[in-house]
Formats: structure tokens, C-alpha cells, sequence
């Protein structure tokens, strides 16, 4: 398997290609259909979409976008459905917020703090679903659900004015205590735009996960326990110990989906901090494949999609549509991955079925000979 | 290689130790008197702490009314987890509902909206016994797609058809329908009176029984009998007919089931379609019977909470409409002053957990006995310490409850065997 094989790397390409392509045909047909031009509306998209103020809008977003894909991904690479990422970055985030705007140290000291207060949070709220995974057996994806609108009501409670929250002058928004302007991220002094510092965090974030999961033995038990929990067990992994751990850690990760926006643009949690992410991240991670690269990639078309279609509002079209061509994307691309790793299965089997023929009958043909 | 890519089941639940190995059946008289001694349980508590509310006909006739979307969503992931396919794609199965049950609901008839939201529903089983069945997808995969599709269809479609025309002056909005007409409601005449006659007493058990009762026959709606029966005529499918044998026989060992003969993927697609036609109803009942309207965001998530009240059900319809009643009862608590009353019910909660601790100790469990003695105190802290539940928490209460519930019971269920689990034809050859 180790060998480079060109088919396989094409094969790999081909499905989320196929899926994009399918995906703007059925978007051209839902436009038609409802009486709108399709092929204009695509053409403002890139136009709009390769910009150079898009271009930081894009890298922003995916900054957010990949961090989520990498949560939810660390889930599926041992068959845990982290549905909770949702609840657990959001949680996170606030608490975050509210460390923050109570302290005012040093930045070197307190972005460090704010972004571990996130990690923990984060880790916390997964690791309940974990727990009651392991000692209860309480399926992992009900009970983040659940975990995710506890959440809700958890951060509604506290953020109002006298508990954690703070009205602001104009007496129309609550929010937590901004963040000292000593404890706000780095941004790269992009025009017209800076890009947001936090996509370092991103990219040691994507190697991080990609060294684990390849590089070590962790990584090569979580991954086993994906496969085949029994197999796992069998060779000596503490399948259990492994449900947690992997829990703790994708809701850490899920911590840090809050941070570029709360100390690079936002700098506190209001009631417009945004939601939703984690669903998104699960589309990421299901179009990436769960790869680090593919990741970037597809958190990189979201904010594209986004961008692009938000122009559309102005020229005539609907901005909803970006609902359709992602929800379309998702569904080609989980299909389109099942019918390419059918297919490779079958020649990979009948390659192997062809390699064993071929030496059978050269023994055969050698018994001959020397009989 | 990915989540895609996985021919094993997802890892079940871990045995834990401890637990004994029989299973007590739940016979008919036993059912019944685990809800008399839970009716007592609750009148003690309204009768102890005021809380009239509790039991009274108006939060009944709510938890009923809340209890049907939840258990309809519930008995589509009962038909398609018994055939052997996950669908957490409920909830935009039912976001397909809310919205074609709501299109047509304005136009025409609100029946006519019931059958449209039926058959939008139906639309989203089909595209996931498409994916699941044809093309082998993971089933929780597949379900999620749907979900963000269903999202993203109804959102375009939403401001398409309700901001636009006719619509737009009748009411409608890119987030909202404009409002259908209702659908009829009885209310049996001279029973509800005399029922409520006697509940305004307040008489221990008597009143919250009456309570309780004239819940039920007061402003039904017809949908409402609809559901009901659905309920019954599924298990009489299920669990009387041959169709039914065969269609469960796919979702415990499909192979067996081909090998005499079954076509297994057929039943599967019919459970899947099936299973997104009575999601979609539920999401019709609630644009059409709940609020007249479709509004973006209106399923809140039932479509998951009918999945867990499945599970708590023991993926077994009597055991499933215990389940939904549980959670519309909760979220009907949000609808009503339901501060108080979940404050009363705190109390129960103390009892429960006390009973719990005690019952552990005896067994000789100390840490499980000594954690439940301390929550107990903690709740029983709680609630000596304050007058009311803030509504945040009340909104949360039925999540809550299902967390409780589930983290207690997951052990003594059995889903189907092969559920969730992907089947090629001719695998077992």
C-alpha cells in the first residue's frame, strides 16, 4: 500500500470533483427551474469570489472552517460521531471570553490562558458524552445533541446583564466584557483586509493532527479502534480509555473553533457570536475525507461558496442558495466516495485474484516439468 | 481509511460490569402499575408543593399536543431502524414536512398541506435508502447530508415562495408561511366539563387523574386520533403480519432474511420511505397543527428527540410513546408557567435519586450510591434555596431529562441486530 499508485491518487481526486460538478448542475437546474439564469449567476460568483478582499474574506472563514473540520474529523477517524462540536466550541468560546474580559495580564500571558480556558471547556463538553458512552452506553450521537442545546440554555442563562453578560452603552446588545486590547491576536497587514493571525494556530493545528493520527502509536490505535474495536481490543488497546481520550481531544479542538473570531475580530461573545459552525464543520470533514489537506481544501471552498454567493444577493438571485449547492455537495460527495472505494475494493480483489492465478499456474506448470 | 469507508458497526455499547445478566420483561400489569405509582408520585409532589399546574388539564392537552411531532418523528426512526438502517435525517425529513405541509396548507386545504408534508417527507427517506441501501453509505453520514440539505432546500425555497406575491401579502416572509386554516378539534362534550369539575378541587390522586383524563379529551385534534392510530396500526404491521416479520428480519440478520427468499433491499427502501413519510407528518402536524405556519428553524431539533425517545423505547412503539409523552410533557413545561412546575419537579427528582442511593448502598455499590446520595442533596440544596426555575433551564429540561433517562436505561435495551450496519445483496454467499 505504501507505493505511490497514480490510479488511486486520481480515483481519490475524481469523487469530490464529480461531487462539485453534480452539485453546481443541480444548482443550474434549481436556478433555471425557479426562473433565474444560472450561468451568470456562477460567472459573478468567481468573479466576486477571486478578489482580493475576498481572498482574506476566504482564508478568515476557513481559518474558522478548518479548525471545525479537524474536530469533528478526529471523531470519525475512530467511528465517534461528534454531532456535539456545536455546543462544545460555542460553551468554549464564551467561557473563553468571559476569562478573558475579567483578566487583564500580559498578552503573552493571557491569550495563552484564553485559548487553553477554550481547549478545556471544549474538552469538558465532549468528555460528559464520552463518559456516558463508556459507562453508561449511551450512544455518543444522542447525547451531544442534547449536550448541544443544554449549551444553549447554559450560555443564555449567564450571558444577562449582572451574571456574566454586560449591556453596552447603547442599551441594545449583551455581551461579555470585551478583551483588553494587550490580549488581541496578531494579523498579517494584508490590504484591504488583514488576515487574521490564528491561521498559524490553524496550520500547527492540521500538522499537529496529521503527525498523531500517522506518526504515532496513539494515532495508529485510534485509527484501529475506527476499524475494528474488537481487533483493537484483541491486540491490547483500552478500547474505552481510547473512547474518551479521542472525545476529550476533538472537543478540545472544538475549543479552539471560537478563537480566531473572538480575538481576532470580535474580541467578546455576544448574541451575534457565530452558530451553527460545528454542523459545518461536519460537512468539511466528510468532503476532506478526514485528511488534513482535504480539510483545507474543502474549508476553503466553504468560504468561497459563502463569499461568493452573498454577492449574488445584489445582482438579482437569492444569497439562500449556498444552502442547496453545499447540502447537494455533501450528499454527491458521501456517495461519490462509496461508489470510488467500491470500485478500487473490486481491483484491488481482482488484482490479487489475477497475481494468485498467474502463480498458480506457474506451479502448476513447474509440477509438470518435473514429473 | 474514513468514517466513509467502514463495514463494521459503529462500536456498540461497552458491557459494563456490575449489571446483572437478566433482563425483567415489562408484562402488561407491571406497565400499568409503573404508571400508577409515577401518577402517585406526581400528585404528592403537586399536592406538597402547590405546583397545580402539574397535572391540570391545559398542560396535558400541551404535552399531548408537543408529544405527537416528537413521537411521530419516533416511530419513522422505529420503522427504518427496524428494517436495519439508521436515520438520524429525521430532523430534515421534518423540516420537509414543516415546509411542503405549510406550501400546500396556505393554498389549499390544510389536509391536502398533511399529505404534501407527508409526501416531502417521504421524498427525504427516499434520497436516503437511496444512499444508504443502493449506494451503501454510512448510515449517520447519509442522515447528516440530508439534514443540511433539507436545511438548505427550505431555506431557498422559503423566500422563494412565501416572500413573493400572493404570499407575501397574505402574511408570508423569506422565514415564515403565510398562516393555513386549522384543522378541526373535538372536545367530548359533558366528559371534559365534568372532568374539569373535578379537577378544580384538587382532591389527592382524584383531581390529577381528572386532570390528566380531561387532558385527553379536551381540543384534540384530529391529526392527533391520526397519530394515535398510526401508533397501534404499526405495531400491528410490525409485529402481526408476514410483511412485517420479513421487514424486521432485515434489520436482524439480512442475510438469513435473503436466504429464504427476502428482498431485502426492497423492504429496506419501503421502511426508509415509510420512515421519512411519518417524519414528514410530524413536521406537518407542527406547521399546520401547532402554529398554522412554517417558520425556519421550527422543528428545534424534534426530529432528534423522537430518535432518542426511540431508544428509550426499547425500539418498541408502546415503549416509544412512553418515550415522546416524557418530552412533550418537558417541553410542554417551557410553554406553560413552567418555571413553578419544574421547581416541583425537582422535588421528585430528590426522591428518585434518594430511592437510588439507598437501593445502591444496600446492594453494596458505594461509589454509585454515595454520587446519587450527593446529587440528591445538591438538587434538594436547590431547590429549598429558590422559588422558581429560570426559563433558560426549563427550556433545557427536556434535553436534560433525556440525558437522565438514556444514561440510565441505555443498558437495558437491545436495538436490531444488524441495525445501522451497511448489507450488500448476495454478501452471505
Amino acid at each position: 500500500m505504501k507505493k505511490f499508485d497514480k490510479e488511486r491518487l486520481l480515483l481519490g481526486i475524481a469523487a469530490p470533483l464529480l461531487a462539485i460538478v453534480v452539485a453546481f448542475l443541480v444548482t443550474a437546474l434549481v436556478l433555471a427551474a425557479t426562473g433565474k439564469e444560472p450561468f451568470s449567476a456562477f460567472g459573478i460568483m468567481f468573479d466576486y469570489g477571486l478578489k482580493s478582499d475576498s481572498q482574506v474574506y476566504i482564508l478568515n472563514k476557513g481559518t474558522t472552517y478548518y479548525l471545525a473540520g479537524l474536530a469533528v474529523a478526529i471523531g470519525f477517524r475512530m467511528n465517534l460521531f461528534n454531532i456535539g462540536v456545536d455546543g462544545q466550541y460555542r460553551l468554549a468560546a464564551f467561557f473563553a471570553a468571559a476569562v478573558g474580559g475579567a483578566l487583564t495580564l500580559p498578552g503573552a500571558l493571557q491569550i495563552p490562558l484564553i485559548i487553553l480556558t477554550a481547549m478545556i471547556v471544549g474538552a469538558m463538553w465532549a468528555g460528559i458524552a464520552g463518559l456516558l458512552k463508556v459507562t453508561r452506553g449511551v450512544s455518543e450521537v444522542v447525547s451531544t445533541i442534547m449536550l448541544n442545546s443544554i449549551a444553549t440554555a447554559i450560555i443564555g442563562y449567564l450571558l444577562q446583564q449582572g451574571r456574566l453578560g454586560h449591556l453596552d452603552e447603547a442599551g441594545t446588545k449583551v455581551s461579555t466584557t470585551p478583551i483588553p486590547e494587550s490580549s488581541h491576536f496578531f494579523e498579517f497587514p494584508t490590504t484591504p483586509t488583514p488576515v487574521w493571525g490564528f491561521i498559524v494556530v490553524a496550520v500547527v493545528a492540521g500538522f499537529a493532527y496529521w503527525f498523531t493520527l500517522g506518526r504515532t502509536r496513539f494515532g495508529f490505535d485510534l485509527r484501529t479502534v475506527g476499524q475494528s474495536g474488537s481487533a483493537a481490543e484483541a491486540s491490547g488497546v483500552d478500547v474505552r480509555k481510547m473512547v474518551v481520550t479521542s472525545m476529550l481531544i476533538s472537543g478540545g479542538m472544538a475549543g479552539l473553533i471560537g478563537m480566531p473570531t473572538l480575538l481576532n475580530d470580535s474580541y467578546e461573545y455576544s448574541g451575534d457570536f457565530p452558530v451553527g459552525i460545528g454542523f459545518t464543520g461536519i460537512a468539511i470533514a466528510l468532503l476532506g475525507r478526514n485528511h488534513p489537506v482535504g480539510i483545507a481544501l474543502g474549508a476553503l471552498l466553504w468560504g468561497f461558496l459563502e463569499r461568493g454567493t452573498g454577492k449574488l444577493e445584489f445582482e438579482g438571485y437569492d444569497k439562500e442558495i449556498v444552502g442547496v449547492i453545499q447540502g447537494v455537495i455533501v450528499l454527491c460527495v458521501v456517495i461519490a466516495y462509496e461508489v470510488v472505494r467500491r470500485y478500487g475494493l473490486k481491483r484491488q480483489q481482482s488484482r490479487v485474484g489475477a497475481e494468485l492465478a498467474a502463480k498458480a499456474a506457474r506451479n502448476s506448470d513447474q509440477q509438470e516439468v518435473s514429473a | 481509511m474514513s468514517a466513509t469507508a467502514t463495514s463494521t458497526p459503529p462500536p456498540a455499547a461497552p458491557k459494563v460490569s456490575g449489571g446483572k445478566g437478566g433482563r425483567t420483561r415489562f408484562s402488561f400489569p407491571v406497565v400499568l402499575l409503573i404508571i400508577a405509582a409515577a401518577l402517585l408520585a406526581l400528585s404528592a409532589v403537586r399536592t406538597i408543593t402547590g405546583a397545580q399546574d402539574v397535572t391540570s388539564a391545559g398542560q396535558i392537552s400541551a404535552a399531548l399536543a408537543m408529544a405527537v411531532p416528537i413521537g411521530l418523528a419516533g416511530l419513522g426512526g422505529l420503522w427504518a431502524e427496524r428494517a436495519g438502517v439508521v436515520n438520524i435525517g429525521l430532523e430534515g425529513m421534518m423540516i420537509l414536512g414543516t415546509f411542503f405541509g405549510a406550501w400546500a396548507g396556505w393554498q389549499t386545504d390544510p389536509w391536502i398541506g398533511v399529505l404534501a408534508g407527508v409526501v416531502g417527507g417521504m421524498l427525504g427517506g427516499l434520497l436516503h435508502a437511496f444512499a444508504t441501501v443502493t449506494f451503501g453509505v454510512d448510515h449517520i453520514i447519509s442522515g447528516i447530508a440530508i439534514n443540511i440539505l433539507a436545511l438548505g432546500f427550505t431555506t431557498y425555497f422559503a423566500k422563494l415562495w412565501f416572500n413573493t406575491g400572493d404570499a407575501a401579502e397574505k402574511g408570508g416572509s423569506p422565514k415564515q408561511s403565510p398562516p393555513a386554516d386549522s384543522i378541526t378539534q373535538f372536545t367530548v362534550p359533558g366528559l371534559s366539563d365534568w372532568l374539569h369539575s373535578v379537577e378544580v378541587h384538587h382532591w389527592f390522586f382524584v383531581s390529577d387523574l381528572a386532570g390528566i383524563l380531561g387532558g385527553l379529551v379536551t381540543h384534540v385534534s384530529l391529526l392527533t386520533v391520526v397519530a394515535a392510530g398510526l401508533f397501534v396500526g404499526t405495531f400491528f404491521v410490525l409485529w402481526r403480519t408476514a410483511f412485517g416479520l420479513r421487514l424486521r428480519s432485515c434489520g436482524e440478520n439480512p442475510v438469513a432474511a435473503e436466504s429464504l427468499g427476502v428482498n431485502v433491499y426492497r423492504y429496506k427502501y419501503i421502511a426508509v420511505i415509510i420512515s421519512g413519510g411519518l417524519a414528514g407528518l410530524g413536521g406537518a402536524f407542527l406547521s399546520l397543527v401547532t402554529s398554522h405556519i412554517y417558520n425556519e428553524g421550527q422543528t428545534g431539533g424534534r426530529g432528534y428527540i423522537g430518535l432518542a425517545a426511540m431508544i428509550f423505547g426499547n425500539w418498541r412503539p408502546g415503549g416509544l410513546a412512553m418515550g415522546a409523552g416524557l418530552f412533550g410533557f418537558a417541553d410542554a413545561l417551557q410553554l406553560r408557567n413552567g418555571g413553578e412546575s419544574v421547581h416541583a419537579l425537582l422535588l421528585l427528582l430528590v426522591v428518585m435519586l434518594a430511592v437510588l442511593a439507598v437501593w445502591k448502598l444496600y446492594r453494596k455499590s458505594y461509589v454509585p450510591g454515595v454520587i446519587s446520595a450527593v446529587i440528591a442533596a445538591a438538587v434538594l440544596v436547590w431547590y429549598l434555596s429558590t422559588d422558581t426555575v429560570p426559563t433558560e433551564f426549563v427550556s433545557a429540561t427536556p434535553y436534560v431529562v433525556t440525558l437522565l433517562v438514556l444514561s440510565l436505561s441505555a443498558q437495558r435495551l437491545r436495538m436490531p441486530k444488524a441495525d445501522g450496519m451497511r448489507y450488500r445483496k448476495g454478501q452471505g454467499k
